[in-house]
C-alpha cells in the first residue's frame, strides 16, 4: 500500500484553502504514469474539499482508494459524519471516487449530488449498495443549500468523460472543477503562488486530456468565463488563488484554432501518402489537383514515407478533411499510416471529412481498412475509397481528378446529392 | 413491399429502404458520420438530428425516451439505433 507519500514541503494534513473550505486531499508524489497514457514526474494530488456552512458540510469529490485511509483522517479532523450533509462528485473516475464506498459506509446519509451523466456511473460504482442512498441528479443552475453557504453546479459534459460537471460556492467566488484546469502536479504546499513552475505540466495535462474534447471545452468556459472567480480549486494539482483567471485564459487560447484567421472560410483539405513504386504518388497527385480546381478549398499534398507524425497532428486538428493514401503491403496498410491514425485520439475528429485512395497489386485490402478506422474515429467518409490495379492509366488519373473534385465539394459543403437502393449497399 | 427515402444530409445520399429499416442498418454502410456506441440504446452515442420526417419514424421506446432526455437531446432528436424508419421521406444527419 503506498503511503500518504515521500516528504514534500508544505503539510500533509489537513489544510484551509479559504474561510470554511478545507482541503482534504491526498498527495501522490510517486506515481510515473497516470491513466496509461501520461508521465507525472512530479506524481499527482487527489484534491478532495470539505466546505462548512451554518447548516451542513459539503465533501467536494474523493480520493483514489489506496488513499482512504489518509483521506478519511482529514475528514474526521474537519467535520463530524453527523455533520456531513452532501457529497458531491464532479467527475466519477476511480482517482476521484476510490474512497466513496467506505466514506459512504461511514456517512450513509449523505446526499449524493452527480450530474445527469454521473447517474450512470455511480450505479455502476456502487452495484448492490445504490438503491441505499440518497441521490440527486443535478444539473446547470441547480443549487444546494448549506445554510449561509450555496453550491451552484454547472453542467459541463466531457471535460473529459461524459460525467463531468462543475460546483460554484456562490458566497466566496469558489470553482471546484475536478479534471478542467487541473494538472498532475505533487506539492505539499498546494497553492499555486507557492509551488514551483507547474505550467509545463497544465499544458501538457491539457494536451493529452481535454485536446479530443475542445468542443465541450469552449462549452465548460462559455459557462464559468461570466462568473466571479476568486479562486479555481481543481481536482489534481495546485489549488488556482493567484490570477485564476489567468488559467482560464490559458485554455482559451489552447482551444482557439490559430489557421483559421489566415484561411478565412476556406475549407482546408489535407493528403497524405506513402509511395514505394510510385503509383499511390500519381494517384495523389491527380487527386490534389482535381481538389485544388475549387477556389474555397485549401488542398497540401504531403509524402509522409518514414516521416514522424507527430508534427502534422496540429495541422488535422485545423484541417477540415484528410485524405489518406497507402499501397496495400502484405495485407495491410504501411506502418506510417497506421501510426498517423493512432496519433488522431488526442484530437477531435469527429465529423472531420475523411477518405482513403492506394494502389495494390492484387488484393487491395489497405483503403477498406483504412476507412475502417476513419469510421471509428467517427470522421464521416463519403466517398467510396479510390483503389486503382498497379500504375494509373490515363483514364485512371482522370478518376482521381474526379475523386479529389468530389471531395472537395463535399467539403465546400456542395456535394452531388446522389439516391441509391438499400440492395446496392448490400454484400459490399 | 412498402418503402421509404432515408436522406443522409451530412453525406448528400439518399438510400430507398424498405419500411421498418433502422437508420444505423443504413449510416454504418455509407461513411455517415453517425456513431455508435453500445448499439442497444443505452449510451446515447447515436444521437441523431432528424432534419425532416419525424412523423415517419417509429415511436421512440421508454427505454429510448429515457436515454434521450439523460443526454439532454432535443426535440428534434432520436437515437440511430433504436428508430425505425416507417415509409415516406426522412432527413438526418448526425447529432
Ligand atoms: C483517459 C480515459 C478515457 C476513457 N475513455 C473511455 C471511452 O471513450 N469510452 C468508455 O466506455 N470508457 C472510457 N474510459 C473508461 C474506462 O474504460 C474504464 O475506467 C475502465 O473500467 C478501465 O478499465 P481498466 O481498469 O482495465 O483500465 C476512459 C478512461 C480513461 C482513463
Ligand atoms: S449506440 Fe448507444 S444508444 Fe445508440
Amino acid at each position: 500500500m503506498p503511503q500518504a507519500g515521500r516528504a514534500r514541503p508544505g503539510s500533509h494534513g489537513p489544510e484551509a484553502v479559504a474561510d470554511r473550505v478545507t482541503w482534504v486531499g491526498a498527495l501522490d508524489p510517486d506515481l510515473r504514469t497516470f491513466d496509461i497514457i501520461l508521465k507525472t514526474a512530479n506524481g499527482t494530488t487527489y484534491n478532495s474539499y470539505a466546505v462548512r456552512g451554518s447548516e451542513g458540510v459539503a465533501i467536494i469529490d474523493t480520493v483514489k482508494q489506496e488513499f482512504t485511509v489518509d483521506f478519511l483522517a482529514k475528514v474526521e479532523a474537519v467535520a463530524g459524519y453527523d455533520e456531513i450533509t452532501t457529497l458531491v462528485l464532479n467527475h466519477l473516475e476511480p482517482d476521484h471516487t476510490g474512497a466513496v464506498p467506505e466514506f459512504l459506509r461511514r456517512a450513509p446519509h449523505v446526499e449524493i449530488c452527480v450530474s445527469p451523466r454521473g447517474l450512470q456511473v455511480l450505479k455502476a460504482l456502487l452495484k448492490d449498495r445504490f438503491d441505499d442512498y440518497k441521490v440527486t441528479v443535478v444539473r446547470t443552475g441547480d443549487t444546494v443549500s448549506l445554510g449561509d453557504r450555496t453550491l451552484r453546479f454547472l453542467t459541463t459534459p466531457y471535460v473529459h468523460w461524459p460525467d463531468t460537471q462543475c460546483t460554484y460556492l456562490e458566497e466566496q467566488n469558489l470553482l471546484f472543477t475536478c479534471d478542467l484546469l487541473g494538472c498532475h502536479y505533487c506539492d505539499g504546499r498546494l497553492f499555486n503562488d507557492k509551488v514551483g513552475d507547474f505550467r509545463f505540466s497544465f499544458d501538457y495535462y491539457f494536451d493529452h486530456i481535454m485536446r479530443p474534447f475542445k468542443r465541450y471545452v469552449g462549452e465548460a468556459l462559455d459557462l464559468i468565463e461570466p462568473l466571479n472567480i476568486d479562486m479555481i480549486a481543481p481536482g489534481h494539482g495546485p489549488v488556482l488563488r493567484a490570477h485564476p483567471r489567468d488559467y482560464i485564459t490559458q485554455y482559451r487560447r489552447l482551444i482557439t484554432k490559430r489557421l483559421a484567421s489566415e484561411t478565412g472560410d476556406l475549407k482546408t483539405l489535407l493528403i497524405f501518402y506513402v509511395s514505394a513504386y510510385g503509383a499511390t504518388a500519381q494517384m495523389a497527385e491527380a487527386i490534389t489537383e482535381g481538389a485544388a480546381e475549387s477556389d474555397d478549398v485549401r488542398v497540401s499534398l504531403f509524402d509522409i514515407q518514414g516521416g514522424d507524425v507527430t508534427p502534422f497532428i496540429d495541422l488535422i486538428e485545423e484541417a477540415d478533411g484528410l485524405v489518406l493514401g497507402t499501397p496495400t503491403i502484405n495485407g495491410d496498410a504501411v506502418r506510417v499510416i497506421w501510426d498517423m491514425l493512432s496519433s488522431l485520439v488526442d484530437i477531435e475528429t469527429k465529423g472531420k471529412l475523411g477518405a482513403a485512395f492506394g494502389s495494390y497489386g492484387w488484393t487491395g485490402e489497405a483503403v477498406n481498412m483504412v476507412e475502417g478506422r476513419m469510421q471509428g474515429l467517427k470522421m464521416r467518409v463519403p466517398e467510396k475509397g479510390l483503389r486503382i490495379k498497379m500504375h494509373p492509366t490515363t483514364d485512371e488519373l482522370e478518376e482521381c481528378r474526379d475523386f479529389g473534385r468530389r471531395l472537395a465539394a463535399h467539403l465546400a459543403g456542395r456535394p452531388m446529392e446522389r439516391e441509391i437502393d438499400m440492395s446496392a449497399l448490400l454484400g459490399g | 413491399m412498402a418503402t421509404a427515402k432515408l436522406t443522409f444530409a451530412d453525406v448528400a445520399l439518399t438510400v430507398n429502404v424498405p419500411s421498418g429499416t433502422r437508420i444505423i442498418e443504413i449510416s454504418e454502410k455509407i461513411g455517415s458520420g453517425i456513431t455508435y456506441g453500445c448499439r442497444e440504446g443505452e449510451c446515447g452515442t447515436c444521437i441523431t438530428r432528424i432534419v425532416e420526417g419525424m412523423e415517419n419514424l417509429s415511436q421512440p421506446s421508454a427505454l429510448e425516451e429515457r436515454v434521450l432526455k439523460d443526454n439532454m437531446a432535443g426535440h428534434d432528436d432520436r437515437l440511430a439505433c433504436q428508430c425505425q424508419v416507417l415509409g415516406g421521406t426522412v432527413k438526418v444527419r448526425p447529432g
